[in-house]
């Protein structure tokens, strides 16, 4: 190698921070660590999921935990052809926007479901979690929703 | 689920690990490739402005004050003098070193510029202005184009340097 050419290397820079999540988000990631669904009652009786310390619509504290899912219905998602590294699965998935059954609002997850042509507006889903021994109150516990009833 | 931890042995999750990371693919530039290669043969290579005559290591690749490229490179010694320092006694995350060290601005001999370094085989009370500090370097076959090739400075046991040779470089 020529004197003059010039060095290259790869540089990692990471931050290793740690969030408190509150009553709210703890719950709801508590949950996840049991294999639960949680939202939160809202103004006028509305279940929100992920909860919320506060009801984004009308800002009133919100109220009990309820638990919702474990399936749902995708309302809206987007197919990842090539997943990057940082990604949650390592194939094919899709975005997804998922109304989970006893929720009013939709909350974002993967759904793992082989190609684009299995899943559509309206589909029904399931969770599936990661293994009891794995979660660790994280929204990685869910692994990805699947079909209900599919092959996935 | 015997011998499994159980949710309230665990207890709620209070905090959740975010962490952010950045990957970089990083060149150094054909100037402190240089310095870096110098390193990795065990030595300072600086680089002399053709105009004012000052030394600069690691070298830019440009003189700063003049504007114009260095292109002289001038081998650099082992030897240099401590011009200021800070003694850490401040626990962080990733501290690689025991607490308390220091670290110092070290200008080597024939330099125009100090750099950064740290100072070892001395107590923390006895660190000062002037001292004359040897680089103590990684063995030879673990000598890398970094600075990790260089492990520390320690005191050569000469007597310190006079103020006026350093005043200038403070």
């Amino acid at each position: 190698m020529p004197e003059s050419e010039a060095l290259h290397a790869s540089h990692v820079l990471e931050y290793p921070y740690s969030r408190s999540v509150g009553p709210v988000i703890g719950a709801f990631l508590t949950g996840l660590r049991d294999g639960k669904l949680l939202g939160v009652r809202g103004t006028g009786g509305s279940v929100i999921v992920p909860p919320t310390e506060y009801d984004p619509a009308t800002g009133e504290d919100t109220g009990e935990l309820v638990e919702v899912g474990p399936g749902g219905v995708v309302e809206s998602w987007a197919w990842v052809p090539n997943p990057l590294p940082k990604h949650p699965l390592a194939r094919p998935f899709a975005w997804a926007l998922i109304r989970l059954d006893g929720a009013d609002t939709a909350m974002l997850h993967v759904v793992d479901a082989g190609g684009p042509d299995q899943v559509a507006t309206g589909d029904r889903v399931t969770v599936r979690f990661r293994p009891a021994g794995e979660r660790i109150g994280a929204m990685a516990d869910i692994e990805a929703f699947v079909p209900e009833g599919g092959a996935s | 689920m015997s011998g499994q931890t159980t949710a309230e042995e665990l207890g709620p999750v209070t905090t959740l690990a975010t962490p952010i990371r950045l990957d970089f693919e990083f060149t150094p530039g054909v100037a402190q490739s240089r310095f870096l290669r110098g390193l990795e043969k065990g030595k300072f290579v600086g680089q002399r402005c053709p105009t004012c005559g000052k030394v600069y290591v690691p070298s830019r690749g440009s003189c700063p004050t003049d504007g114009v490229p260095t292109t002289e490179d001038v081998d650099l010694g082992n030897v240099g003098t401590v011009t200021t320092y800070c003694v850490v006694n401040v626990p962080f995350a990733g501290q690689s070193i025991e607490i308390p060290y220091i670290c110092a601005q070290v200008l080597l001999d024939g330099a125009d510029i100090s750099f950064m370094g740290l100072i070892q085989e001395i107590p923390t009370d006895e660190i000062r202005m002037g001292l004359r500090v040897e680089a103590v370097w990684v063995e030879p076959e673990e000598l890398t184009p970094s600075l990790a090739s260089v492990r520390y400075f320690r005191p050569n046991g000469e007597p310190d340097a006079d103020y006026e040779t350093y005043k200038d470089y403070l």
